[in-house]
């Protein structure tokens, strides 16, 4: 058993993280996935994680969505525990109700949409407002038509995704998160079921949430040129490990390590 | 006699025992549906003990007979000094034992919803119960329907087994006119034709209706 006392309980101080990772491991049976990852993703920071298939990325999204249970280590969002709650002055991990309440600071997007299909994107969007979050349908309608038409699907807010094309359905599937309004956004490899001629209508929604919002948001992504364009931080993991980590400029322009040149030339060859 | 004559004579007791037969499938579906909700709910619970209750039915309900059961509840229950009277007792076994094999279709069709949807709305934050109520059985029932098609005309069937406890249903009707007349092929000729129009002009298609009504809801007409 881990010694849960080396654990804050909360996360104080001038520069609380607005995600930290803290000695996080995953295992999946005797493998393990990631090992005592520590990492810190501050307000409004924009990070992309890349990395051969394998190497534990979507793991670290699906984690901090807590769709994943952690095997040691503690997760904090905006300061306080996600994966773990308080009990007789120590972290014991968070039963369903704390969790519940704790990840709804968190929003994602799947690579597959994952839309409701017998729902119409409208309502898509105001499911979560109306049945978690208590808006009337009349606050939830408002709150949808804004983000819908932000993401440029306001015209086709009567549909039902069977009738949209999968860049819609992303779109759609981004408001619908959007609308629980989320301090953290994640996107799994978002643009990796499109056809290539859609992913611009969903690269530039993610470009628009950049530039006009404060969003803390994590990406998975194989489009090395788009996570080059946004990010603040890339982070390139490898084996369950942060390989290297740094501004995309540096990373892409003149990375230090060898497996992450490797990783590079072989991404740049298959361009 | 010819059989218009028969039909003249016996019509009435026909209708009456159809208007008994559609009464106990009515009842019988009902009673199937809920117990088939809540049993396959409690067969996907967490809970080993909601869980055990929902094995123990669905195998002890579909492992044995219709007709054991039947006799079962009608001449044994009362020895316990629980006591219905016939027509109850009928559609409730009817509906106890086909409900048992709904058990397993909403079983398979909760399950068969993908794992992005579970995922979605987990990711929304809803309660399991909302995500159950909003997001998982709107599709499940989709899924059903069609084998559900097949189960009520089973139902449909099963009934006639109430005749042997004495419900005057169509069945039972039918056997009283034979006793009487000896005209076998007309006595049960048209108990054969009620039971089919029955089934092929109003189950068949109700159930194609609300597939159809269904999948237009899915956005997949």
């Amino acid at each position: 058993m881990e010694d849960m006392s080396r654990y804050p309980l909360e996360l104080t101080g001038a520069d609380v993280p607005m995600v930290r990772f803290m000695n996080v491991t995953k295992r999946y049976g005797s493998l393990t996935v990631l090992d005592s990852l520590d990492l810190d993703v501050t307000e409004g920071e924009m990070v992309t994680i890349i990395g051969p298939s394998g190497s534990g990325k979507t793991t670290v999204l699906r984690m901090l969505m807590t769709l994943e249970t952690i095997n040691g280590g503690v997760i904090y969002v905006d300061g306080k525990p996600l994966t773990h709650m308080a009990k007789n002055g120590v972290l014991v991990p968070a039963d369903a109700k704390y969790l519940r309440r704790a990840r709804s600071s968190i929003g994602m997007c799947f690579q597959h949409f994952n839309l409701f299909p017998h729902m119409t994107a409208l309502q898509n969007c105001m499911e979560g407002p109306v049945q978690v979050l208590g808006l009337s349908k009349k606050e939830a309608r408002a709150r949808s038509e804004e983000l819908l038409e932000m993401v440029g699907m306001i015209d086709k807010k009567d549909q039902h995704p069977s009738r949209l094309s999968g860049g819609q359905q992303q779109r759609v599937a981004i408001a619908r998160a959007l609308a629980m309004r989320p301090k953290v956004m994640l996107f799994d490899e978002v643009t990796s079921a499109l056809d290539p001629e859609v992913i611009g209508e969903v690269t530039n929604v993610i470009r628009k949430l950049v530039s006009e919002h404060n969003l803390t948001m994590l990406m998975v992504t194989h489009q090395m040129g788009f996570a080059r364009d946004i990010s603040d931080r890339i982070c390139f993991f490898f084996a369950g490990k942060i390989e290297e980590q740094g501004p995309p400029d540096a990373l892409f322009g003149s990375p230090q390590r060898d497996r992450t040149k490797q990783f590079l030339s072989a991404v740049k060859e298959a361009d | 006699m010819s059989y218009l004559d028969f039909l003249a004579e016996h019509g009435g007791r026909y209708i009456d025992g159809t208007l008994i037969t559609a009464a106990q499938f009515l009842l019988a579906a009902v009673l199937a549906i809920l117990l088939a909700l809540i049993a396959g709910l409690m067969k996907l619970s967490a809970n080993p003990i909601a869980k055990g209750v929902a094995v123990t039915y669905i195998e002890f309900f579909r492992g044995t007979s219709l007709l054991v059961q039947l006799f079962w509840l009608f001449f044994v229950l009362p020895l316990f000094g629980i006591t219905f009277d016939k027509f109850t007792t009928g559609f409730i076994a009817v509906g106890l034992n086909l409900g048992a094999y709904g058990a397993e279709l909403v079983r398979g069709a909760i399950q068969s919803v993908p794992k992005g949807q579970w995922e979605a709305s987990y990711a929304l934050s809803m309660s399991p119960a909302t995500q159950m109520r909003r997001i998982i059985l709107p599709q499940a029932f989709v899924a059903m329907l069609p084998p559900w098609g097949n189960l009520i005309i089973e139902l449909l069937k099963g009934t006639a087994l109430v005749s042997l406890i004495a419900v005057s249903d169509l069945m039972f009707e039918a056997r009283q006119i034979n006793g009487s007349t000896y005209l076998s092929a007309q006595a049960f000729g048209t108990a054969l034709v009620i039971y089919y129009v029955f089934a092929r002009l109003l189950v068949t298609p109700f159930m194609r209706w609300l597939e159809r009504t269904m999948r237009r809801r899915m956005g997949r007409a």
